[in-house]
């Protein structure tokens, strides 16, 4: 029995499956050149620039976590600013403790995501809405919490008291290469979370919760992985800021400032992909460097970028890239080559 | 003098199926609706004029509740025109068409779960065109009504949710009115309780357009007949045109032997398609005689 | 707004706070008595309510929940640091005006309450009361329960929801204008007051009290309140803490009309 449509008849081609249009060897060169470039930073450029970069290793880290969150979980968060103060905390906790701040890191990371938890816990039952607004109260109440503990500060703050002395620049070096390190960690585990099968499970879940429910995907259990790989790095990055502030106050840390950057610059760059993060990261930088002068005005502008971008070009800038030369720099779809047709469909 | 022009006009278009020489009142040309990449109809054409009760009929997933919906505008189609009144209403919304006289009664009854009976009619009155029909005229076709007035009607039963339905659109005043399936879900002798009000609210100048399941309770009330079949039209005609032998071979789109071949319909041409044969749903054969 | 149009406005607390500033703005201009601000902030709240719903949130509607979420969280944020930006970041108070206002009932020897609380809650009630008969005895309440119930249906019988749900908005920030000034007038506002005090509060207090319960949703208020003020007599920092315990629990315990374990649609 046939249906009269006009798509044409695939049945018996053959169809190649490939998971990148060209050969993705030349993307993880560039990418590893890159890196290393990066990574020579230090060496040939001024400790302003690198202290400009640890900023933008910490809002691309979270960005891309955000995406995770929202773009590929559906889960949107205002509420991750509870674990960016929590990592910042861990890291002062340790360090009290004679611990050294960059070896207390990825211990608060580790902590922000046993955190995670029982947070997680509290919210996943809530639908969307709610579980924005539950997410911003959960982070206002760790907020509240944590300064109930003068030994670490209180509502006041306090600094890290057991830093290295001695040569500045290598302190900041040694944070910028932290940076570097936790940012390419971020970037690797989400490229390979989305890569593997979670990440089928959640383009599932995305498209359609209850069909993806009813072929036997484990929707809670995707989405708690990718909340606690979110809190994570998140801690991550609160620990980065600590090292790199030196300081930690509680209404600078657990500020919904920083939920409000990780959002805007995902949604900016493009939500659902890997690299609009890495964009929208730039964008980002860009326009606070340059309204540095004007205090509140970059984030008027962001917030109004980010809500004309995400009514007129809904897959940010990355998707307009990505609409018009079919680029992945992260191939985590599928690529459908019928035979014999030049033609190529592309399966997010 | 104007007001007898007005009875005259009146009485020519309820006194049964109109004057098929004059405009259509609603007009539907090549009407071609997706439902994402579903293609649910494919070049429908109809015309109903002043006066006629038009019904659709088909099997399910034959695409006449989404043709309905076009019509009153829920739905956008690919490709095609609407005409009602002489103009085109292609792009107009769907409350847009309501308050100029298209108003439907949508599939499944949808009342207004958490208003009450009166509430329910009286949103239908909100904008109503001037006519005859209020809401104490729907109590008088419907007295039961008048003492459960302030009931919420989730509590009510099927056929008497289909009666609110009914009088919700009438209140609106239309002028033609749109039936989704009314017989879904119901006993068929409330259904045929329900369609004995046709009478009374074809006297009041509406026409109107049914969709029907039930292809002998269509056969019983209209004065013109569609049928569809996987979005296309299979047959054409007046209950007094079509054989009943017609009208099923239409509906499953069983060969009767002529080429396999869908055709766009004029009135009483027969349609094939290499459909399954309800008989022995093998694809079709000569042998069966359906 | 969310029971009709299913829009969660993060923005709502700063709204309310746009509506204190906003009263400031106009007892500064036209000396108006303090507490009859009320009269040019409410339409003015209602008309800006109208055209943003009609406008930005009703674009964000036909896109999806995300771009809602995200519109409105952008609202907020653009809401919060406007305000720093141009008016600056003290905090604002508007004041009583009135000396029979700042006053106070002596109901028992260690118990008084104040006129301003009072009043604050008896406009709460007489609020609520207004919502409630106009909801189910005006036109408009009626479109309003109809398009919350079903749009599509809704528009079959001529509604222009969309005009609707504008008309929700203005009901939303009308109301949220008469919060802004009750809150300049019990104690001050700051332009990152919205989103600590106010949205987060009013979500914990809806939890509480149960969605889609307009009383039910004053009475977690008054459940709050009172949480916080007994935390904050143990410890002056227990202070708000208490009362998002308190939302903790509940919504462990019995969450009602929020969670996605409802079966209903």
């Amino acid at each position: 029995m046939s249906l009269a449509t006009d798509a044409p008849d695939r049945s018996g081609q053959n169809l190649r499956v490939t998971r990148s249009r060209r050969n993705v060897a030349w993307t993880g060169i560039a990418a590893v050149i890159i890196v290393a470039v990066l990574a020579y930073f230090p060496y040939i450029v001024v400790t302003g620039t690198t202290n400009l970069m640890v900023q933008g290793f910490i809002v691309l880290t979270m960005a891309t976590m955000w995406n995770l969150l929202a773009g590929y979980a559906g889960l949107v968060s205002v509420g991750q600013q509870a674990f960016v103060g929590l990592g910042a905390y861990f890291v002062l906790l340790l360090n009290i403790h004679s611990l050294s701040m960059f070896t207390a890191l990825p211990i608060a990371a580790i902590g922000s995501g046993v955190a995670a938890l029982p947070l997680w816990w509290l919210v996943s039952r809530l639908r969307s809405g709610y579980f924005a607004i539950g997410t911003w109260v959960l982070a206002t109440t760790v907020f509240l919490f944590i300064q109930q503990f003068p030994a670490l500060g209180g509502g006041t703050g306090m600094s890290l008291p057991n830093v290295p002395t001695g040569d500045t620049t290598l302190l900041e070096a040694d944070t910028y290469w932290v940076g570097l390190a936790v940012t390419v960690a971020a970037l690797v585990v989400t490229y390979l979370l989305l890569r593997g099968r979670t990440g089928l499970e959640l383009t599932a879940i995305r498209d359609d919760e209850r069909a993806a429910r009813s072929s036997g995907v484990r929707v809670g259990r995707a989405r708690l992985i990718v909340f606690v790989v979110a809190a994570i790095f998140c801690g991550a990055a609160g620990g980065l800021d600590a090292i790199s502030q030196l300081i930690i106050q509680p209404s600078a840390v657990f500020s919904v400032q920083w939920t409000a950057e990780m959002a805007f610059a995902v949604v900016i760059g493009g939500i659902g992909t890997i690299e609009g993060p890495i964009l929208g990261t730039i964008v980002y930088m860009v326009l606070e460097q340059t309204l540095q002068n004007y205090n509140a005005w970059y984030l008027i502008i962001l917030g109004l970028v980010a809500m004309v971008i995400v009514l007129f070009a809904r897959r940010g800038l990355w998707g307009l890239v990505d609409d018009r030369f079919h680029l992945r720099l992260f191939p985590v779809g599928y690529y459908l080559w019928p035979a014999g047709e030049g033609r190529r469909r592309f399966l997010r | 003098m104007k007001s007898r022009k007005r009875k005259i006009k009146s009485m020519s278009e309820s006194n049964g199926p109109g004057l098929r020489g004059d405009a259509p009142l609603l007009d539907v040309r090549g009407l071609v609706v997706h439902h994402g990449q579903l293609q649910a109809l494919s070049g429908i054409s109809l015309a109903v004029y002043p006066g006629e009760v038009y019904a659709i009929i088909g099997a399910n997933g034959a695409g006449k509740s989404t043709l309905l919906r076009t019509i009153a505008g829920l739905n956008r189609p690919t490709e095609g025109s609407v005409s009602y009144e002489g103009k085109d209403i292609t792009g107009l919304r769907p409350e847009v068409r309501a308050t100029s006289g298209i108003v439907m009664v949508p599939e499944g009854r949808r009342l207004f779960p958490s208003l009450t009976l009166e509430e329910n009619l009286q949103v239908g009155a909100t904008y109503a065109r001037p006519g005859p029909w209020t809401i104490e005229r729907v109590f008088e076709l419907f007295p039961w009504m008048k003492d459960r007035r302030g009931q919420k009607t989730a509590q009510m039963s099927g056929g008497e949710q289909q009666s609110v339905a009914i009088g919700r659109a009438l209140v609106a005043n239309p002028r033609v009115l749109l039936l989704d399936e009314l017989s879904l879900g119901l006993a068929p002798v409330i259904v045929q309780r329900i369609y004995a009000m046709l009478p009374q609210i074809l006297e009041s100048g509406v026409t109107v357009l049914l969709v029907e399941q039930d292809v002998s309770q269509a056969l019983r009330v209209a004065t013109h007949l569609q049928c569809l079949l996987e979005g296309r039209t299979t047959l054409q005609g007046t209950p007094a045109e079509v054989t009943r032998a017609q009208v099923e071979a239409a509906y499953f789109g069983v060969t009767d032997g002529s080429q396999p071949l869908w055709s766009g319909l004029t009135t009483l041409s027969r349609a094939s398609s290499p459909a399954a044969c309800t008989r022995c749903s093998r694809a079709a054969c000569r042998s069966c005689s359906a | 707004m969310f029971g009709v149009m299913g829009v969660v406005n993060l923005a709502h607390g700063d709204l309310a706070v746009i509506g204190g500033y906003i009263a400031l703005a106009v007892i500064a201009i036209t000396h108006v008595p303090v507490l009859l601000s009320f009269i040019i902030v409410v339409p003015v709240m209602a008309l800006i309510g109208y055209l943003i719903q009609r406008t930005l949130i009703q674009a964000a509607l036909n896109r999806s929940v995300l771009t809602t979420l995200l519109v409105t969280f952008g609202l907020s944020v653009v809401i919060e640091n406007a305000l720093l930006q141009f008016v600056n970041a003290d905090s604002h108070s508007i004041g009583t005006g009135n000396a029979i206002i700042s006053g106070s009932w002596q109901v028992t020897s260690s118990i008084t309450i104040g006129y301003l609380p009072l009043l604050i809650l008896a406009v709460a009630v007489i609020v609520l009361l207004a919502l409630q008969y106009f909801m189910s005895r005006t036109k408009y309440g009626r479109l309003i329960r109809a398009v919350a119930d079903d749009r599509e249906a809704a528009q079959l019988s001529g509604v222009n929801y969309r005009h609707v749900f504008g008309i929700a908005a203005a009901i939303a920030f009308g109301t949220l204008g008469l919060a802004g000034i009750a809150q300049g007038m019990y104690s001050q506002f700051a332009p990152t007051t919205g989103t600590t005090t106010i949205l987060l509060f009013a979500f914990a207090a809806v939890v509480i009290g149960g969605l889609g319960s307009l009383w039910g949703t004053l009475l977690g208020g008054i459940v709050l309140g009172v949480a916080n003020q007994i935390g904050g007599q143990i410890n002056a920092a227990y202070d708000p803490l208490a009362g998002f315990i308190i939302f903790l629990v509940v919504l462990v315990v019995w969450p009602q009309g929020i969670t996605s374990r409802r079966a209903s649609a």
